[in-house]
């Protein structure tokens, strides 16, 4: 006898069903109900619908033809409103039907997120046709559009919109585009790709308000940057649509829950596609519900199947994206990563292997090998006889290896290389060409790694990229296992490729892991901070914790407290507020720093926003006695009180500091003015210190009086405070831009030499202005109070996650 | 009744940073790794006991802010050439939320 089918959605999913029903000739009595006023097409051809590639006509699936050929009895344009399992009837908007089986496909809703202006007109998301046609007429119209989410349904549509001439931007509330899917290496190379096609990207960017009277007209976010926006679209997830399944009763989780049969807690009932939660899983990609298809047409047909969950991997329809990902990739114990960049090519893979099996793979810029790659995830193929090779592809069993000098042949000609003097990749190669085939000759006729030397590295690559075999590059030391590139080589790429994020540099010279560590991250951050102030953001992650929590690290992990005396001076009410504080937090010890001020030892972590607060309360800020940065201005009394003074030394000291504080330096750096040559201030064993004499001020550079003693060298003598000054600024600015990491005043000097800074600071009056420009620039971002930030705005980060001292162990 | 304690939102944890639970026995350090996966461990280095909390995290490891010993977070096993371990504890994510095995209040309770 023929039974009654009743299914509900006319999706991707029960599209494959009725398909394997009828091609098995199952004898079912079909009715098919789709909210949508159509049947089945192919939902994911949406993207290319929006871009213009292909119309309506050439994704639709199923036709009227089919339908009737197979007896479906259409109620398009109908929403189901409610199964009553008791009669076996589901009941739609024109009425209702009984049921003998009844087949649940309703996919999933977008998820909306619940902010003012979500029901404005001109907000829509994207799921359906209706969706993409509002689109295109939007884009029709033309203006700003803006996208809520970068994962892959919004780049796609905010690629589609793009193509159409809509100026789009996309937000995205994760730090890169696709996280779930994508490594911040892909994602980098993902958000540059798209940036070229015009889609702007803003990421850690939440959304606080959608404006507009009658129609939108905005986007506000968290921090109150707005953006104008004549239509707005949301694709921030999906959530399964279960209102039906839960209003009849029926076993919910997150999804409609099935048994491997695909069975309901109902056995009459079946569910497929989106709208399920098997074992857990919940499905948002087409691959698995062709799988769940076949075993509902099976258990339809009363014969055995079971559906099993299986690996997935995931693609963009984006044209010029070419990603891929699948598997899980998150690096660890056990776990061997292997990393591929190919700078050139702008190519990154990288496998996660983990006891000889390949259990996770991201690609980007090249996914021609991608099948392969997931036949062995899936296959749980053993890879120990191709472990070597395995990066390369199928094509490459017996391979090339590495190459290291990848980074410096993909850069284009007019990449600067050696920045003193200006000159490009191409002059060298030209210089070459010309029968320069060593590094003398090359700097000879270039100038080429001729001034400051730190270059040279680059050089060399630069050479043997040229030359091939016949030159072979000195081995240099690379910062650490991640590269093999030097620190200087490192700067010279930062700056001349215009670097301004660490997958960035990770990518462009070819770093072999796939996030860093703790020897690189700390240089690169500073690297990238001092060289692109505005666009970088400081990473506190990628910090020593003194520097990341602004206090000194105690050897019982308490920490230390310097707020700072400006040039050594301070007051009754500074010095009661710092002995308040001292009897408040029970601090154990207080000590008078070398740097003419007070350390208060062995503070809490969680005391310390408090204490910050009352500090800052008495007017005080952080003395930095914890960074690679400006420490302190060291002062003799000068002409204020002392008979010998010839110039305001404790004034300089504390206009100095005010200047200088807060600016991060490659090392740490400690200044002095003494008032006159007998130097009660030490000035001449400091980074850099000025001596003042009767006609100006006297400024050397490069003292230490540490695990080296050395006295400074005179840089310049001037007649004016303000020449003071803005020699220093300018001299900590080249210091800054030049340095490598770690290296202070006086060992940066070693080896680009005095003449060379002077050169730049004492005879260039135009450079020293730029430079002191520069350090403004910078000082505009972090010149302020971290305490004062951190005590209002992260106090929490300082405090136990949880305290579960209360809790009972049993 | 489930064994896991909720302790917080996953993103009170910084990626690539860590927090520190107390309990009456002493802190846990709870980490998040770039990838969001979460760990728990002993907040004391094998060395000399240096706040694992305030260290580096890269990949899955640690790097000890007192005297740069790298530690699994997996195992708590250092690496390299230093040995030495710390206590691990069961720590997983669900629904954005960081749980901790109530299982661990009662192994501090035994050590
Ligand atoms: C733009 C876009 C691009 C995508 N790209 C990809 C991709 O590249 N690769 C990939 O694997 N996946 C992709 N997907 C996901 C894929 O389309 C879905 O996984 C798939 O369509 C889900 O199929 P389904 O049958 O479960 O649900 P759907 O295809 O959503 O079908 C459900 C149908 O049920 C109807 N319905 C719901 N409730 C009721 C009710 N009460 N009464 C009547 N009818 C109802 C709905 O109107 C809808 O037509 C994409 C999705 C979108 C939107
Ligand atoms: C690698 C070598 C060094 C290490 C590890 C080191 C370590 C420290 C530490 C931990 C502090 C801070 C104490 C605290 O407030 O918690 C400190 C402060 C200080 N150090 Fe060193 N130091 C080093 C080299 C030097 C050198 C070379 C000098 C002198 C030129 C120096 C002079 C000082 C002074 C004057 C202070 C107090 C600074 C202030 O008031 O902010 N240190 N040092
Ligand atoms: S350096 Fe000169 S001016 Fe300063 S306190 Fe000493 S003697 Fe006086
Ligand atoms: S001299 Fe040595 S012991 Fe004293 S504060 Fe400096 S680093 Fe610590
Ligand atoms: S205490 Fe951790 S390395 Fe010394």
């Amino acid at each position: 006898m023929t039974q009654k089918l009743v299914v509900i959605g006319a999706g991707m999913a029960s599209g494959r069903v009725l398909e394997h029903l009828f091609d098995a000739g199952a004898d079912y009595d079909v009715t098919l109900f789709n909210a949508e006023a159509r049947g089945n097409y192919n939902r994911i051809m949406l993207s290319p619908v929006l871009s213009g590639d292909k119309t309506y006509d050439d994704i639709v699936t199923h036709d009227a033809d089919w339908y009737a050929e197979h007896g479906v009895t259409c109620r398009f344009g109908e929403h189901v409103t409610e199964i009553d399992r008791d009669a076996k009837t589901v009941t739609g908007q024109n009425g209702t039907v009984p049921y003998d089986k009844l087949l649940i496909a309703t996919g999933s809703a977008p998820f909306i997120i619940p902010v003012q202006g979500k029901d404005l007109p001109g907000v829509i998301t994207y799921r359906d046709l209706d969706d993409t046609n509002a689109m295109i007429d939007a884009a029709a119209r033309g203006g700003k559009a803006v996208v809520i989410g970068g994962g892959l349904l919004g780049l796609e549509a905010a690629a589609g919109l793009v193509e159409r001439g809509m100026d789009v931007t996309v937000l995205h509330l994760m730090g890169h585009l696709m996280e779930r899917q994508l490594d911040e290496s892909a994602g980098f190379l993902l958000r540059r790709d798209l940036h070229d096609k015009g889609v702007k990207v803003i990421c850690q960017a939440s959304t606080a308000a959608i404006l507009g009277d009658t129609h939108v007209e905005g986007v506000m976010l968290e921090d109150n940057t707005g953006l104008e926006a004549d239509l707005v679209v949301m694709a921030v997830g999906i959530r399964p649509e279960t209102r039906l399944a839960t209003d009849a009763g029926l076993s919910v989780a997150r999804g409609v829950e099935v048994n491997a049969q695909m069975q309901t807690s109902d056995p009459d009932i079946l569910a497929v596609g989106e709208c399920v939660e098997f074992d857990g899983h919940l499905f948002g990609l087409v691959a698995p519900l062709y799988d769940q298809a076949k075993v509902v047409a099976r258990t339809l047909l009363d014969e055995p199947a079971a559906f099993v969950v299986k690996e997935l991997s995931t693609k963009l329809k984006v044209t010029g994206c070419d990603l891929f990902s699948a598997g899980d990739f998150a690096d660890g114990e056990g776990r061997e990563d292997i990393v591929f960049r190919d700078p050139m090519r702008g190519v990154y893979r990288r496998l996660v292997v983990e006891d000889d099996i390949l259990v996770g793979a991201v690609m980007y810029g090249d996914t021609a090998d991608s099948s392969w790659y997931f036949g062995l995830i899936r296959d749980k193929t053993d890879i120990s006889e191709m472990r070597d090779t395995l990066i390369f592809g199928p094509a490459y069993q017996g391979g090339t290896p590495l190459d290291p000098l990848a980074a410096v042949a993909a850069l284009p000609r007019d990449a600067e290389i050696c920045g003193c003097n200006g000159i490009c990749k191409g002059q060298i190669e030209d210089a070459i060409a010309g029968g320069a085939t060593d590094l003398g000759t090359v700097r000879a006729t270039t100038k080429a790694s001729g001034s400051c030397g730190t270059c040279t590295g680059l050089v060399e690559q630069v050479l043997a990229v040229t030359l091939g075999d016949d030159f072979v590059v000195p081995a240099a030391a690379s910062i650490c296992g991640c590269t093999d590139m030097t620190h200087e080589d490192v700067r010279r790429m930062i700056k001349s490729q215009k670097l301004t994020s660490m997958p960035a540099v990770w990518q462009e010279c070819g770093w072999k892991t796939s996030c860093g560590c703790h020897v690189c991250r700390p240089a690169l951050n500073f690297y990238l901070l001092a060289d692109w102030p505005l666009e970088y953001q400081d990473d506190p992650q990628s910090r020593f914790i003194n520097e990341r929590k602004h206090a000194n690290i105690q050897k019982d992990g308490t920490f230390s407290v310097v707020p700072r005396m400006w040039g050594g001076i301070t007051t009754p009410d500074e010095l009661r507020a710092i002995a308040d504080a001292a009897d408040k937090y029970m601090v154990p010890t207080v000590k008078v720093t070398g740097g003419q001020r007070i350390d208060l030892l062995g503070v809490k972590s969680e005391d310390l926003p408090d204490i910050w607060a009352d500090l800052n309360a008495a007017g005080m800020v952080s003395g930095h006695a914890y960074s690679k940065g400006l420490r302190t201005v060291k002062t003799c009394v000068g002409t204020d009180h002392c008979r010998f003074g010839t110039q305001d030394s404790t004034g300089l000291g504390i206009k100095l500091e005010k200047e200088l504080w807060g600016s991060w330096t490659p090392h740490k750096l400690k200044l002095a003015v003494s008032g006159c040559p007998r130097n009660c201030a030490e000035a001449t064993c400091k980074d850099i210190g000025v001596v003042c004499v009767d006609s100006g001020y006297q400024v050397s550079i490069g003292g230490a009086a540490g695990m080296d003693v050395k006295e400074t060298e005179l840089l310049v003598q001037v007649p004016t405070e303000q020449d003071a000054i803005n020699v220093i600024k300018a001299v900590t600015q080249l210091y800054r831009e030049n340095a490598k990491y770690l290296d202070r005043i006086y060992k940066w000097m070693g080896k680009v030499g005095l003449d060379w800074i002077k050169k730049r600071i004492v005879d260039d009056l135009d450079e020293r202005a730029a430079l002191v420009d520069r350090f403004e620039l910078s000082q505009s971002i972090y010149r302020k109070d971290p305490w004062a930030e951190h005590s209002s705005q992260k106090a929490d980060s300082y405090r136990p996650l949880a305290n579960l001292s209360l809790e009972a162990a049993e | 009744m489930s064994n896991w304690i909720d302790i917080a939102a996953l993103d009170e944890i910084p990626q690539r940073g860590a927090r520190m639970v107390k309990t009456a026995l002493g802190c846990v350090a709870v980490f998040r790794t770039g990838a969001d996966e979460v760990f728990a461990l002993d907040n004391a280095c094998p060395h000399k006991a240096g706040p694992l909390a305030e260290g580096i995290v890269h990949g899955k490891s640690v790097t000890c802010p007192l005297h740069n010993w790298i530690i699994s977070l997996e195992t708590g096993e250092a690496q390299g050439q230093d040995e030495g371990r710390v206590a691990t504890y069961p720590a997983r994510i669900e629904n954005g939320r960081v749980l901790l095995d109530r299982a661990f209040l009662r192994a501090r309770v035994a050590a």
